[in-house]
This record gives C-alpha cells, structure tokens and sequence, in this order.
C-alpha cells in the first residue's frame, strides 16, 4: 500500500526516495549526512551504528540512512539493503592505502540481489586535503569501469567545504524521476 | 438453538443462552485476545515500509511487547530480525513510537554484537532537546554500553543527572543504579551529580538520588556513615526519599551492632521520623524501630503508639501493616503491644481476614489472664470464616498461649475440643490433637478432660493415622486415670465400627488396660475374644497375642496370665534384629521357646533436650519409628562373624565416592569406626552389562598410613551387572589415638565376559585391576557430633592443661557463614547454642563446638572467626579435651585440611 501510496503523492511532484550512505569508517559519511541536513559541518565521532535523517531536496523527501563503516558494523549493512533507491558510496581520495579493500566493499555491494536496482553516486570525498587523489583515480582504483547495467557516476566532494554535495544530489533527482 | 432431541433441556438451554448472550455483552475481551507469535511476526514486516505508519506500527509493538511478557521465547533468529526491523522505525520521529522501540531493545535480548547497531541512535537521542527521547534512551544505554563505550558517553549521563527534566534525571539516576553492577568505577565519578539531584524539588528524583547515593558508598562503612548523617539533617522532602533514607539508617544502625555499648546512632532521627507527614515514612520508621537488634521497650514504645493509630487507619493496607508488625514485636516483648489490646479486638471482625487472624495471634501473644475467657469466645464465631492454614496459626498460638497460662487449660481446652468437632483438613485436625497433647503434657490435671475430648473426637474422625495415635494414647494414659473404665466403651467401639488399622490399634489399647487394671481384666477378655473371628489377619493376631498376654487361651478357659513378658518392653528392639532372630529361631527344632533378651536393642538416638516454646516441641505425639542410618549398618556389620568382637560400633562416617560418575564400577567407601578398628566398607556396583566381577576386594595400601595395620579383608565373591556388593578391610589401630591416614587403593578382581547373545558367562576369567581414589582417615572421624546444652560448664570442667590455642589462615571465603560451615564440617564436631548461625553483616564471629570421643570423653573448641575487607578469613582455635592428645590431633585436622 506504501508503495502506491508514494505513486500517488508522485502525480504532484512529491517524492520519496530511501538512500544508503555506506563506506569505510573515516570515509566522511556522517559528516555529508549533516552538511546535507543542516547545512554545516557538526563534529562527529565514530557511528556505531548508524544515523537516520530526512533531507528535503527539490520536491524530493530523501530518507538518508548513514550506517557505520567500522569492520564490525559493515556485516549489518546488509539488513538495510531492502527498498533502497539509491546509494551514496563514500571514498576517502586521501586514504590510498585502503583503496583496495574500499574497492572490495563496493564491489560486493554491487553484488546484492537487494540492491540491482539502486542508483549509484560515488562521492571521492576529501578533495580539500592535499595528496587527495581525483575522481578519475578514485573511479579506476574503484574499477568504476567494470559496472555494467546500472547508472552510476562519480563526483568529487568536499564534505568540510560543501562543495560537489548537492551536484550529486541534482544527479540522484534526476535519474530518480526516470 | 435446541434440537428435537433433546427437547427435555430445551427451556434449560434457553435460559443458559440468553445468559450467554449477557455475558458477552458485559465481557470485556482482552485487545490481546488470541494473538499469536507468527502472525505478530509477520505484522512486524511493515516496519521496512519506506513510509511508516505510526499508529499502525505502535500497534504491532504492543503486541510485541505483550508477547514478550507473556513468556513467549523469540528463536535467535527471529530475535534478531525483529530486532532489526525495529532499529528502522528510528527513522519516525514519533515519540509514542519511539518509546515503544527502547522497550522493545529493552526487552528483546539481541545478540550483545547485534545490538550495538543502535548506539548512534541512541546516543544521539541521549543529547537531543527531546526530554522524552533523553530518558528512554539513557533507559536502554545503560543496558547496552560496555564499559568503554560508557567512557565516552559519560559526561551525558552526568548531564542528564543534573537535567531539569525529572524524567531525564530519574532515567540516569536509575541506569546509575544498575551500571554500578558492572562499571562500579565509573559510576562513582558521578557522586557529586548524584549529590546535587538530592536537592531535586522533584519527589521521584530525589528517591533515586538518595537510593544511587547510598549503593555508591555502600562498600565503605564510615562513608555510609557520614552520608546518612548529613541526608538525615538535609532538608529531603520527598516522602520516598525520606523512606529510603529510613532504610539506610535502619541498615548502619544494624551494621554498628558490634561496637554499639553506647547510646545508639540515629534512634532521634527514627522518632522524629514518626511524627512525618507521609504515612510511608512513618511506617518504615516504627519498622525500623521495632527491627533494632536488642530494641528497649523505651525505645519501642513511639512506635508502638504510631501502630496503634494506624491499627484504626481507613485503610486496610495499614491496618494491616500495623498488625503484621506488632505481631512479630508481640514475640519478644508481648507487653510493649499489650497496650494494643483493645484495638486488635475490634480488628478480629475486620471484613480482611489476614488481618483479623493476625490480629487474633497477636493477641493470643499479648493477651493477660484475665481476658482469655473472652478471647476464646470471640474467636469460637470467628473460626469457621476463615481457611484451614489460618486456622493452623490460631490453633497454634493457643496452644502456646495455655503454655503461658496454665491455669486457664479449661476454657482453651474447651475452645480446642469444639473447633475439633467442626470441619476441616487433615493438617489442621493435626495441629490440633498436636496442641491438645502439649497441653496435657505441660499442664497434668488437664488429662482426663483432654482424653475424654479425644474419645469423642474418635467417635467421628475420618482420619486413620489421628485415629490410631489417640487409641494408642488412650492405651498408655487411660489406665491410669481415676475412672479407666469409661475409656473401654469408646475404645471397643471402635472396633466394632472401623476399618482394620484403627481396629488393629483399637485392641492393642483394649488389651493395655487389661494388663494394668486387673479388675478390668475379665471384662477386657470378654471383648478381645469378640475380635477373635475378626476378618482382618492383624486384628486377630493381635487379639489372639494379647489373650494369650492376659492369661486366657481362646477356648475360654481361665490360666495363670503369663508374667508380663519382655514383648512390651517398649520401642527399643531393633526391629531388624529381631526379624534376624526370629529367622534363625525358625532354623532351630523349636523346642525351647524363643528368647528375647537375644535381640539387639535399638540405638537410642539422644533425644535433643527441645526448646521451650519452639514450634517443634509442640508436635511429638507422632510415634516416629526411625532407625537411624547408623544402626542399619550395625545391623549389617554384626552379620558378619569376623566383625563380632569388635565392640560396639562408635560412629559410621558418611559415604565417599571413590570413582568418578559414570565410570565402569562406581565404588563408595563408608567408614565404620570402632574402639581400636576401623571396617572400611566398600559398597561396589557393577555398571557393565558384558560382565561378571568375581572375588572382588579392594586392596589397601598403608605405606602412608603407617598409625593402621590390615586384620583382614573380606572379598565379595560375585559382582554381577546392577548389583550392589559389599568388600570389607579390617584395619587396627591404637585405641585413644586419632590417626591421620592416607591409602592408596585399587579395586581387584577377576572379570569374566558375558556373551551378550546367549547370556551364558566364560568359563576362565582373567585377574584385572582398577584404581580407586585415596581413601583417607582424620581425627575428625573418630568424633562423634554431639550437642550440649551448656558450653560454658562443660568447658570448665575440663583440664585447663589440654588446651590447645593456635591461629590459622584459611583463605578467602564468600562469607563467614561459609567459613564457619567448612571448619564445622572439617572438625567433625556439632555446633552447639546455635553458634553456627553468623548473624548478617557480621566481621567476626565465635563458635562453639563439641564432640565425643571412642574412649567416650569430651572434644572442646572454641573457634574465633574474623574475616577482612578482602573476605579473607582467618581462625583462632582454641581446644579442650580429655587429654591433650585429644586437643593436639583437631589441631591437626585443621593444620593438615
């Protein structure tokens, strides 16, 4: 009933949409999640767990679920998967030495039957740190590439900045109304 | 609704559904009616919906959570997928829903690694404006933080102490109380937050604040201390807090006992305390006053007055909290409530009966003299409205109340006879022939009317067992009243009009007032040999045995009566010799007629001296026919020729096991100890059904128990499979020593196999081994556990010059109590003055202990217990015995345990 409920509420422009932020702990999720939310930057301390907020964008009420990255708390993202338009994976640009197992983690997100019809934004966030790496280094460490039927895209970000945040919000209103 | 057939109930029917169809009406079902757990889980899917519905949602909570309460158990899975579903609901903002998700984590056990996915969430409820997210989510923290996560979060518990929210304060000051179960450190940085919410204006948080206070001092006495003295000045409002604060004093003033000679601590804060507003205070005041160790009647009397008041409170719940208090005051100081009297009186037609019959037992405690005749009568009404158990209670109290007052038996035994005659239970019909029989043991001249009561009572009892106690009393007491022979009709009526056990009975009673009042004789035996033709083997027997006792030989023909023969000597024949006796006597030609004096005489068990006024002095007219343990083993021993020139048997320890649970052969060993022997019994048991033990014998190695030399052993010669056999080992020893002893022992055999298809056993057998735990002898075994009355005059009375002072360490215990029962257990000695009960929150402690020897003199000692803050215990022991020998091995015992 939820489901044509939300229909309905889409004949007047009224959206909805439910949206995963996962990503390896550190990678700058809930510090995006809050910008997005209230617009500035909030201190934070490692999600244990994960954070729930709804972000009112362009006629589009997103439900943002921000879930821990820590190794303990990525086997229960899992329980999150069911009816998610879209996912926002985050990517530390400064943290090369764990590009390989970030890699692994989305991979193995792409892999979930729960998950064959979500969208994916991948943020390369940290841009304002130097060493960062770029979006087209971040997209081939990613083996962004290699995805095959599914839109995706890729934006660098700066989450402390604000900057690249809401382009892939535009991008997520976009390709969510198709 | 009824068919032709059954037309004769039709207007019945019709009655009955129209009744039905009000009862529908008036019948409220239960919104939880018929649930049922796989549809609840089901339900529970919507919480995944992208949109919830709120209402919807707190509805399948609900139910949820009533599952939950109702016991119904969650798989781990379907915990855990709940679980989960229910962490989305966080996305909805509705507090109503949001409360109901902190009961569910509450009350749903997850997995502890699963439920960690809600710590964000509920952390950042913790600091959110919402007073009513703050609260529930401290609610469910506290059940979820370790330690270290409790670390980072600390300072929003600290916060929320202070919080001018009472929910938010009294969440925290709660979760305090429960995390200082685990995290104790980090919660006692809290105490100066803690401190502050005292000063709460709200009545909730200022309890709690109080209650968390005094668990965060608990450990340190001196704390406490100081902390109750200060809250008792401070200015605490809140009538709960101020009953918690009355609590905690009542708790130091018990805990000061041991240095208290001088005037007590805090009693003008208990007596201010009575003159509170709040009745809950006062109550727990005149509680904590009545409960003081060692309370004075000055010191009683305040409270006593407040009682009184509330005795003619409106409402029932004081009342009936006055009367339940002064009734356990009335115990030890009858006359302090005795001021209560008239009050209580009008309490026995309270439309509460617990009250009333507290009130009636109270006043049975307190009553005078002068007013039992009253007391009796109003109670006579009040006896049939109330239930059997209540009535025990009565009945008992009466019974002690003619104890007190011996003078007023008649109308107490007139008051016991009629409710006697009235309905009831078997227990309670009990306690009353139990209370009629201690009175006519206290108070002499109540005899003859206590036994005429009972002979009427017998005319109708429905009860076998009360029914043989009285004839069997009747045929005891009745012969030696003044007038025996008003007894005989009610006896022999019985035999007429009862069934074979009461009948049995009835003509053993017959028969004893024959035998002691010869001019009943004649009449006796014309009755007896009535029963003769009786259709039960007992009754005849009997009545034929008794006959023949009474000089009478069944053809009616008179004889010399037979002198009064050693058949009624009484109990004490050991029945189980006796049978022994008969079956070797049946063995023998029969020609010389059967000697009694050769049966063994039962082991008198020394009958404790029973305290006056406990409660089990009041119920021995059982004729309790125990053997005790010890004499069946001497039974079996003296079977034995080897074993029969051992003298008496001193003491048979308890059973030790000798193999593990479940092995081969279990093998317990049981020590008999005699005044220079020992028999070590080993009762074996064969657990292997392929198999056939035979020539079984344990052999003994003394290489370590140098003090024991082997006599003997005595192998079982077959040990088939299920059967208990028994191997013995005689071993000697000094007579007077008490030898440690160790052995080192193996259980010998020859095994033959069993073929399990046929059954039949191997011919050849081939010789095997077994090895048994050590078996090991203490000077505590050559003690017997005997009680005495008086310590003090047993102590002096023994040599100074045995006595024996040394100091030992025995480790940390968890509490003195468990000290004092290991050491009581080690020495093998009885505790006597009811020393071995260490009373609450004691540091030290002194028990008193005596035993026998084989050589039949006494073992002293004394033990000094003192145990540290770190529950180490450390003993003095001081022993007296008939020679210092004596003294030096229980030294021994405990150097060496």
């Amino acid at each position: 009933m939820g489901f044509w409920f939300s229909k309905f509420l889409q004949l007047f422009g009224e959206k909805e949409a439910r949206i995963l932020v996962l990503g390896l702990d550190n990678a700058g999720k809930t510090t995006i999640l809050y910008r997005l939310q209230v617009g500035e930057v909030v201190s934070t301390i490692p999600t244990i767990g994960f954070n729930v907020e709804t972000v009112q964008y362009k006629n589009i009420k997103f439900q943002v679920w921000d879930l821990g990255g820590q190794t303990s708390i990525r086997p229960y993202w899992r329980c999150y998967y069911p009816n998610t338009q879209a996912i926002i994976y985050v990517v530390d640009s400064t943290d090369v030495d764990r590009l390989d197992t970030t890699k692994e983690e989305f991979h193995a997100i792409l892999e979930e039957d729960e998950l064959k019809e979500a969208l994916v934004l991948v943020f390369a966030n940290k841009q304002d740190l130097p060493g960062s790496l770029d979006a087209p280094k971040i997209a081939e460490a990613l083996e962004l590439h290699k995805i095959k039927s599914r839109t995706w895209t890729i934006f660098k970000t700066s989450a402390m900045k604000g900057e690249g945040l809401f382009e892939g919000l535009d991008w997520l209103a976009e390709n969510l109304k198709k | 609704m009824a068919s032709n057939a059954q037309d004769n109930h039709a207007p019945l029917r019709a009655q009955d559904g129209k009744k039905d169809e009000d009862d529908e009406e008036d019948f409220e079902y239960s919104p939880f009616h018929g649930i049922e757990k796989g549809a609840v889980l089901q339900e529970a899917r919507i919480f995944h919906a992208a949109q919830t519905d709120s209402r919807k949602c707190q509805q399948v909570l609900t139910r949820l959570l009533y599952l939950l309460t109702q016991g119904e158990s969650f798989t781990k899975n379907e915990a855990t997928e709940v679980f989960f579903s229910c962490t989305k609901l966080f996305q909805n903002g509705d507090a109503n829903l949001r409360r109901l998700v902190y009961l569910i984590i509450k009350e749903l056990p997850p997995g502890s690694d699963e439920v960690i996915i809600v710590t964000a969430s509920l952390m950042k409820d913790m600091t959110s404006n919402n007073e009513l997210y703050k609260g529930g989510s401290i609610r469910v923290l506290c059940r979820i933080l370790d330690s270290s996560l409790l670390q980072q979060v600390e300072r929003y518990f600290k916060q929320a102490i202070v919080d001018k929210a009472p929910v938010v304060a009294s969440a925290a000051l709660v979760s305090g109380l429960h995390m200082l179960r685990e995290n104790p450190d980090i919660v006692k940085r809290w105490s100066s937050e803690v401190q502050d919410a005292v000063q709460s204006r709200n009545p909730m948080v200022q309890f709690h604040s109080v209650a968390l206070l005094y668990q965060l001092k608990s450990g340190d006495r001196l704390a406490i201390s100081k902390l109750v003295s200060s809250l008792t000045r401070g200015n605490v409002r809140s009538p709960l807090a101020q009953m918690m604060i009355v609590r905690c004093v009542a708790r130091v003033i018990a805990d000061s006992q041991a240095y208290a000679d001088q005037e007590r601590p805090f009693y003008d804060f208990l007596e201010s305390c009575l003159r509170h507003k709040g009745e809950m205070v006062i109550f727990e005041a005149a509680k904590a006053i009545v409960e003081l160790n060692g309370v004075t009647e000055a010191e009683l009397a305040p409270a006593i007055t407040i009682l009184q008041l509330f005795l003619s409170s409106s409402k029932p719940v004081l009342r009936f909290a006055a009367v339940r208090i002064l009734n356990k005051v009335a115990i030890d100081h009858p006359m302090a409530v005795s001021n209560c009297n008239i009050d209580m009186e009008t309490l026995i037609s309270d439309q509460n009966r617990s009250i009333a019959t507290l009130a009636i037992t109270t006043l049975l405690k307190t009553g005078n003299e002068s007013s039992i005749d009253r007391l009796m009568k109003q109670m006579s009404s009040f006896m049939t409205e109330i239930g059997d158990e209540f009535k025990i209670v009565v009945v008992d109290a009466v019974h002690k109340l003619c104890i007190k007052f011996p003078t007023k038996f008649r109308s107490m035994m007139s008051f016991l006879s009629s409710v006697l005659r009235e309905e009831g239970g078997f227990e309670y019909k009990k306690s009353i022939i139990n209370a009629i029989l201690g009175i006519v043991r206290t108070v002499a001249e109540s005899k003859e009317t206590a036994l005429t009561h009972l002979c009427e009572f017998i005319e109708d009892c429905e009860f076998t067992y009360l029914s043989t106690q009285i004839l069997h009393l009747l045929g005891e007491e009745g012969p030696k009243t003044s007038h025996p022979a008003k007894y005989i009709r009610y006896v022999y009526n019985r035999i007429i009009l009862e069934n074979a056990t009461v009948r049995a009975a009835a003509v053993a009673a017959l028969a004893n007032f024959g035998m002691r009042v010869p001019s009943l004789a004649p009449r006796v035996r014309v009755l007896l040999r009535r029963t003769l033709r009786d259709n039960d083997d007992e009754v005849r027997d009997r009545a034929t045995m008794y006959l023949k006792l009474l000089g009478d030989d069944a053809t009616g023909e008179q004889q010399e009566p037979t002198p009064r023969p050693k058949v009624l000597r009484g109990q004490n024949v050991s029945l189980a010799g006796l049978e022994r006796c008969l079956r070797e006597y049946l063995d023998t030609p029969m020609t010389e007629a059967f000697d009694m004096a050769g049966v063994p005489e039962k082991e008198l068990v020394p009958v404790e001296a029973s305290k006056p006024g406990a409660p089990g002095a009041s119920g021995s007219g059982d004729l309790s026919g125990d053997l005790s343990l010890k004499s069946d083993f001497e039974e079996a021993l003296q079977q034995i020729p080897e074993f029969a020139d051992l003298g008496p048997l001193f003491k048979s320890c308890d059973a030790v096991e000798l193999v593990e649970k479940e092995t081969e052969y279990t093998v317990s060993c049981v020590k008999h100890i005699f005044a220079s022997h020992v028999v070590l019994q080993f009762d074996m048991t064969n657990t292997i059904e392929e198999q056939v033990l035979e020539d079984v014998s344990v052999d003994v190695d003394l290489a370590e128990a140098e003090a024991y030399e082997e006599v003997l052993t005595i192998p079982a010669t077959r040990l088939p499979y299920g059967v208990v056999a028994q191997t013995y080992v005689l071993l000697a020893y000094e007579q007077g020593t008490m030898p440690f002893g160790r052995m080192v022992s193996t259980l010998k055999f020859v095994v033959k196999e069993i073929d399990p298809s046929t059954g039949d056993e191997e011919e050849d057998g081939f010789e095997d081994e077994y090895p048994l735990e050590d078996v090991y002898c203490s000077p505590g075994d050559y003690l017997q556990r005997t009680k005495i009355s008086n310590f003090r005059n047993a102590w002096d009375a023994q040599d100074p010059d045995t006595e024996v002072v040394d100091e030992y360490g025995i480790g940390q215990r968890d509490s003195l109590q468990d000290a004092v029962e290991a050491v009581v257990e080690t020495l093998g000695l009885a505790a006597c003055e009811g020393t071995e009960a260490v009373p609450p929150n004691a540091r030290s402690h002194v028990c008193l202990l005596h035993g026998r020897t084989t050589a039949g003199g006494s073992a002293l000692a004394r033990v000094n217990f003192g145990m540290d803050r770190n529950y180490e215990v450390a003993i003095k022991l001081t022993v007296r015995g008939e020679s210092q020998d004596v003294s030096e091995s229980l030294h021994a015992i405990v150097a060496e345990g």
